[in-house]
């Protein structure tokens, strides 16, 4: 069994071996099933030049924009941004550079990075700024795009329970990239809201298998709320 | 007199089928919601991972696990289900989602649309609404006939960097509902008090007008 335990105790432990110019692909949409533990990990280490994939990119002081303050994104790969000022800033400066990517695309470039497929060919972006430069081919008379797919040195993603052995299931609408960022790392890390015993999620229920998990590590998040709205009772 | 926002979404919803799944933009597509009529049953998907979106949550019911895809906090109808976002795009891309509602910027006679980047401008990006358009069966667009100097929005040809090809097929603006086919902009409806001289004064590209055009029914 200790073979097969993933849990660490230490976010220092959780993220050793994150060096420079890496790549790192975050889970998440918004601030929503965000690791929040494994982010601040990374701005406290100072870790810089990276490349990191995610739909978003925080916004000023929270999620992934904590990594701007310090300069440590080099690149982002996201389909949407700029919910932040220091984003902005460093993008008309060129500090940043942004790949800007559809959604669908970018998740389909991580579940195929981690499912050893290296490209795809997609209709998304055909005839549009996003297709140029790329190969197209014709199926059934319709022209695709060929799109390569995407895998990081590290993984980080938020799941809401795992087990010792990192199989995880994810609660809500915060599941959204993380199940695929979780197939995509060289080095995939869990932080998760409760560990488990293995056994105590039903196997059926997983949606995570552990096989693709290296790390796992309890954290306590804000959750915060990006835009909350709410109707009378 | 040009339609309001409402009155924009109440005329999408009366395109909607009983039955069908549907995709609802930021916006004027999302009011739509509000307006479906008697008798008739949507799901709407949102792209961030849920099927069965329901409405905003009470203050008791606020859970930050639980957004849309313009990351407002949602509840989820009873027999709603929840996934990943590839999963999510694979039911776009896969043409499984019957119907899609978004904005633009401009559209043109051969159904090409640009909705996300106005170069000089800073660029958020496209989020789902590439592979939307690439992937759904019906799209309808919804936005203001002209921009606010008068400049009308539909064109012989798109001018902004486009957000996909050959896609668009319905236009529902202030003024009225067009249908795109063989490369033109067919008139099918008038907004209340519109006179077809004034559309036709504020479409660009090549607008077929039948010799009687029905006013918008409420």
């Amino acid at each position: 069994m200790s073979g097969f335990d993933k849990v660490v105790s230490s976010y220092e432990e959780a993220m050793a071996g994150l060096e420079d110019n890496m790549t790192v692909i975050a889970g998440g949409f918004g601030l929503c099933g965000i690791p929040e533990g494994l982010i601040a990990q990374i701005k406290k280490m100072g870790t810089k030049g990276l490349t990191v994939v995610s739909n978003n990119c925080g916004v000023d002081g929270f999620g992934l924009g904590i990594l701007l303050e310090d300069r440590q994104i080099k690149k982002m790969i996201a389909s949407y941004v700029g919910e932040n000022a220091l984003f902005e800033q460093q993008l008309l400066s060129g500090e940043l550079e942004v790949e800007l990517t559809p959604q669908g695309t970018l998740a389909e470039k991580m579940r195929a990075g981690g499912a050893g497929i290296p490209a795809f060919y997609t209709a998304t972006g055909y005839g549009t700024p996003v297709g140029e430069g790329k190969e197209v081919r014709e199926f059934n008379g319709r022209p695709y795009i060929m799109e390569e797919s995407i895998t990081g040195d590290f993984a980080i993603v938020k799941a809401w329970k795992a087990d010792r052995y990192g199989n995880c299931i994810y609660r809500h609408t915060a599941q959204n990239f993380n199940p695929m960022a979780a197939t995509a790392g060289k080095i995939t890390v869990v932080e998760v809201e409760e560990i488990v015993e293995p056994g105590e999620i039903p196997p059926s229920q997983i949606q995570t298998p552990g096989i693709y998990v290296q790390r796992v590590i309890k954290g306590s998040f804000e959750k915060r709320i990006e835009r909350r709205v709410t109707r009378s009772a | 007199m040009a339609l309001s926002r409402e009155q924009i979404a109440m005329r999408v919803a009366q395109e909607f089928k009983d039955g069908s799944y549907v995709n609802l933009g930021i916006g004027i597509p999302t009011l739509a919601a509000s307006y479906v009529p008697k008798g008739i049953t949507v799901m709407l998907q949102s792209e961030n991972g849920l099927l069965g979106m329901g409405p905003y949550p009470t203050d008791e019911q606020v859970d930050a696990d639980m957004i849309n895809a313009g990351k407002e906090t949602v509840t989820a109808i009873s027999g709603a289900s929840i996934f990943s976002s590839a999963e999510s795009f694979a039911m776009i891309r896969g043409g499984h989602v019957d119907f899609t509602v978004l904005g633009a910027f401009e559209v043109d006679v051969h159904g090409n649309i640009a909705s996300w980047m106005i170069p000089g401008k800073l660029v958020k990006g496209m989020g789902g609404a590439m592979d939307l358009v690439a992937g759904a069966k019906n799209i309808i667009v919804t936005m203001t006939h002209a921009d606010k100097y008068g400049n009308s929005k539909l064109l012989d040809k798109c001018t902004l960097p486009l957000t996909g090809v050959n896609c668009i097929t319905h236009i529902i603006t202030d003024l009225a509902l067009l249908e795109i086919k063989d490369g033109a902009f067919h008139l099918l409806e008038r907004a209340p008090g519109v006179s077809v001289e004034e559309i036709q004064a504020k479409t660009a590209g090549k607008l077929i007008v039948d010799a009687d055009v029905p006013e918008m029914q409420f």
